[in-house]
């Protein structure tokens, strides 16, 4: 009796904790979404967030972002995850080292960046040394769209790669030898081992790492604020504005479902296109 | 002898904890807004309120965060806040949690600003703190550009646009640099500057003709202005690395400049408009909440940070002007000399046209902001048509004022009901 319950009760602590730090706080913010300070229900949060005239930019904004940010990260992943995979000596070192940006915070991310491409910064002190440039350069004037964009979208790379690095290696590290050592005996070239063993194999981690980036890209926040300042809003720094500037939890609550959805939106897109089938399950 | 040992030192030093516990909960807690930056907090803890008796916890925090506690402790009825510092608006949304003070002696306060403080009741809601405004400043090198015949002291928004014109084209980038950051208190520019100064209004007339002018004026302004401008929130950074020599900000955003460098710059008195100096005086208020755990020692620090003195430590530390009178000791920082005789001419000028700010507007202050804000990301970011911007942001406005029901204040005539926008 007591080892069929055993499993229960251990994953009680864990489950109560978030039914009373998520889940709770989490149906406080959706009913604040749809209804008014006297209880009555209502879309009228949903429709002034809709109508505000930065909402559009702030969703396409957050998209694109994902979209410039999360394969380009994937398929760098995989290939600093095949490099460490395949040494023989230092695997542990360069792993350490490539994993530095894990301990950062997003924060301090973005404001490395922002020392690097600031009108006063590293990229600008550097040019003029080589007399590229007479004057300093302001790249991330609200002008240069473009600029602040590519500028976040360098530091979200050099910021969050580690991470899917990280659960790569270790899903690597589950694939038996024995496939790539039949792959070979039966004279698949190397590029042929990757695509028709390593990748098929490596789909589940690949689901997992997916996930997180593609949730963790449409949060992306503290970085944007750092380069971009409100150049460049996006849904989390519209939340963030609307919370705290203009004060109107509802709108704020409206967003941060907005948020939810594509969140939970593309992770069924993505549990669906990388799922495995029963029987080909390790 | 050992387990006897520890056992001692144990109780000791629970003992000693718990006697700590103990001091820290009967200091005064003081929620501020204000004194937020760690080197001002430090001068506030180890220099201001050091010789409070009872001692105080000084706590500040921005903006939200800080407004989300004491509502919450009002609602619960009991809290650990003793006294609040904030922002006349601030204070203005929690006017009715907010203890009476008129006990206190106010004889030596400034007469203008405790009228201020009864929020338009009958009780003197919260006491005078301190006093800031916002200013131009500039570095002495943009001074040989100034245009034929201008007084620093008594420019207009002409020759602010010449000057600064001139500036760009001489030294082959734009010179004047505008706190249009994230954190940038741009809303204020417009609000207590540019429309008194171009409309005698800052909310009536927000989409008149006059308005239309004083946009585009700035428009022409913003194009001989620094382009990282979207970035900067304290100018003092700015003119301190010498990539802008003109600015307008808050007194206390300028501060480090003079301080650091006070042969290089000078304070002036911002530009008038068609409808005078337009300018805006800010107050800081000190308030008792219904909440607070210890009324009498709550009043208590009040009455001591309103002395001349601990007043004088309070500008040291934030650079936020007395409301007592006071004489200023000839050892003050550069920057208040500076800035205090800014200050002086801006509000003792002929054409002087003072806009308060906004009162009234409950928790809808952020979005008030955010009309005068949208209007400039639209029409000088964007490049949007200033007339549909106006009259769109203007629908936004009249919304906000009816919503709050808040009646007009300066400089817009008094108001029956919610202020009207034209």
């Amino acid at each position: 009796m007591y080892s069929k319950s055993l499993p229960y009760m251990l994953l009680l602590p864990a489950t109560l904790f978030l039914c009373i730090f998520f889940i709770y706080p989490f149906t406080l913010v959706a009913w604040q979404a749809f209804t008014t300070d006297t209880g009555e229900f209502t879309s009228s949060f949903f429709q002034e967030m809709a109508s505000h005239w930065k909402f559009n930019t702030a969703l396409i904004n957050t998209l694109l972002l994902a979209l410039a940010v999360v394969p380009f990260q994937m398929a760098l992943a995989i290939y600093m995850a095949t490099l460490v995979n395949g040494m023989k000596r230092g695997r542990d070192a360069v792993l350490y080292i490539w994993t530095i940006p894990l301990g950062i915070s997003d924060l301090a991310a973005g404001l490395i960046w922002l020392a690097i491409f600031e009108q006063s910064g590293f990229l600008n002190s550097f040019l003029h040394t080589l007399g590229v440039v007479e004057q300093p350069v302001g790249f991330l004037g609200y002008e240069n769209k473009g600029i602040i964009f590519l500028a976040i979208v360098l530091a979200e790379i050099w910021r969050a790669t580690s991470i899917v690095l990280v659960i790569l290696v270790a899903g690597m590290g589950l694939i038996p030898k024995e496939y790539a050592e039949a792959a070979e005996v039966f004279g698949a070239s190397r590029w042929q081992r990757f695509t028709r063993v390593t990748l098929p194999m490596l789909k589940p981690s690949l689901q997992t790492a997916m996930i997180l980036r593609v949730i963790l890209a449409f949060e992306v926040f503290a970085v944007v604020v750092a380069l971009g300042g409100t150049n460049l809003p996006v849904l989390m720094s519209e939340v963030f504005t609307w919370q705290y500037e203009l004060r109107d939890a509802h709108v704020a609550a409206a967003y941060a479902l907005v948020i939810l959805a594509i969140s939970i939106a593309f992770t069924l897109l993505i549990m669906w296109a990388l799922r495995v089938p029963k029987g080909a399950r390790v | 002898m050992k387990p006897v040992k520890t056992l001692l030192s144990l109780t000791l030093a629970t003992g000693l904890s718990a006697a700590a516990m103990g001091a820290a909960n009967a200091e005064v807690l003081f929620w501020s807004t204000q004194a937020n930056p760690p080197e001002e907090q430090q001068i506030m803890r180890e220099k201001v309120l050091a010789d409070f008796e009872g001692g105080a916890d000084f706590a500040p925090s921005e903006g939200g965060p800080w407004l989300t506690r004491i509502q919450a402790e009002l609602q619960a009825g009991e809290g650990k806040i003793g006294v609040l510092g904030s922002l006349h608006g601030d204070l203005i949304e929690l006017s009715d949690g907010l203890v009476d003070l008129s006990e206190l002696d106010t004889s030596s306060m400034n007469k203008t600003f405790l009228e201020l403080g009864k929020l338009g009741t009958d009780e003197q809601k919260y006491i005078p703190w301190m006093q800031a405004t916002y200013i131009m400043a500039a570095n002495k090198k943009a001074l040989e550009f100034l245009p034929e015949g201008a007084d620093i002291n008594a420019l207009s928004y002409d020759q602010l646009i010449a000057w600064s014109k001139t500036m760009a084209e001489e030294t082959g980038s734009p010179k004047f640099g505008f706190p249009a950051g994230p954190k940038g208190l741009k809303h204020r520019f417009f609000q207590g500057y540019m429309y008194p100064s171009y409309t005698n209004s800052m909310v009536t007339k927000f989409r008149s003709a006059e308005a239309e002018l004083a946009w585009n004026k700035f428009k022409e302004l913003w194009s001989y202005t620094n382009r990282s401008s979207t970035n900067f929130s304290f100018m003092q950074e700015q003119l301190l690395t010498d990539e802008v020599w003109v600015v307008f900000d808050h007194t206390a955003r300028l501060a480090d400049a003079f301080n650091q460098r006070p042969d290089d710059f000078i304070a002036f008195p911002a530009p008038a408009g068609p409808t005078g100096r337009g300018f805006m005086p800010v107050v800081v208020g000190m308030a008792v909440p219904n909440s607070a755990p210890d009324m009498e020692a709550a009043k208590n620090l009040i009455s001591y940070m309103s002395q001349p003195e601990v007043q004088i430590e309070t500008l040291r530390a934030t650079n936020f002007f007395p409301v007592v009178d006071v004489e200023l000791p000839d050892d003050m920082p550069a920057s208040v000399k500076a800035a205090g005789a800014a200050v002086a001419a801006m509000s003792g000028s002929a054409d002087a046209n003072p806009g308060l700010l906004p009162v009234g507007l409950g928790d809808l202050g952020g979005k008030f902001n955010a009309v005068y804000v949208d209007a400039f990301e639209r029409i000088v970011l964007a490049g949007q048509d200033v007339r549909e911007v106006l009259d769109d942001q203007a629908d936004s406005l009249r919304k906000i004022m009816e919503e709050a029901g808040a009646p007009c204040w300066a400089p817009d005539a008094p108001s029956e009901g919610a202020c009207p926008v034209d």
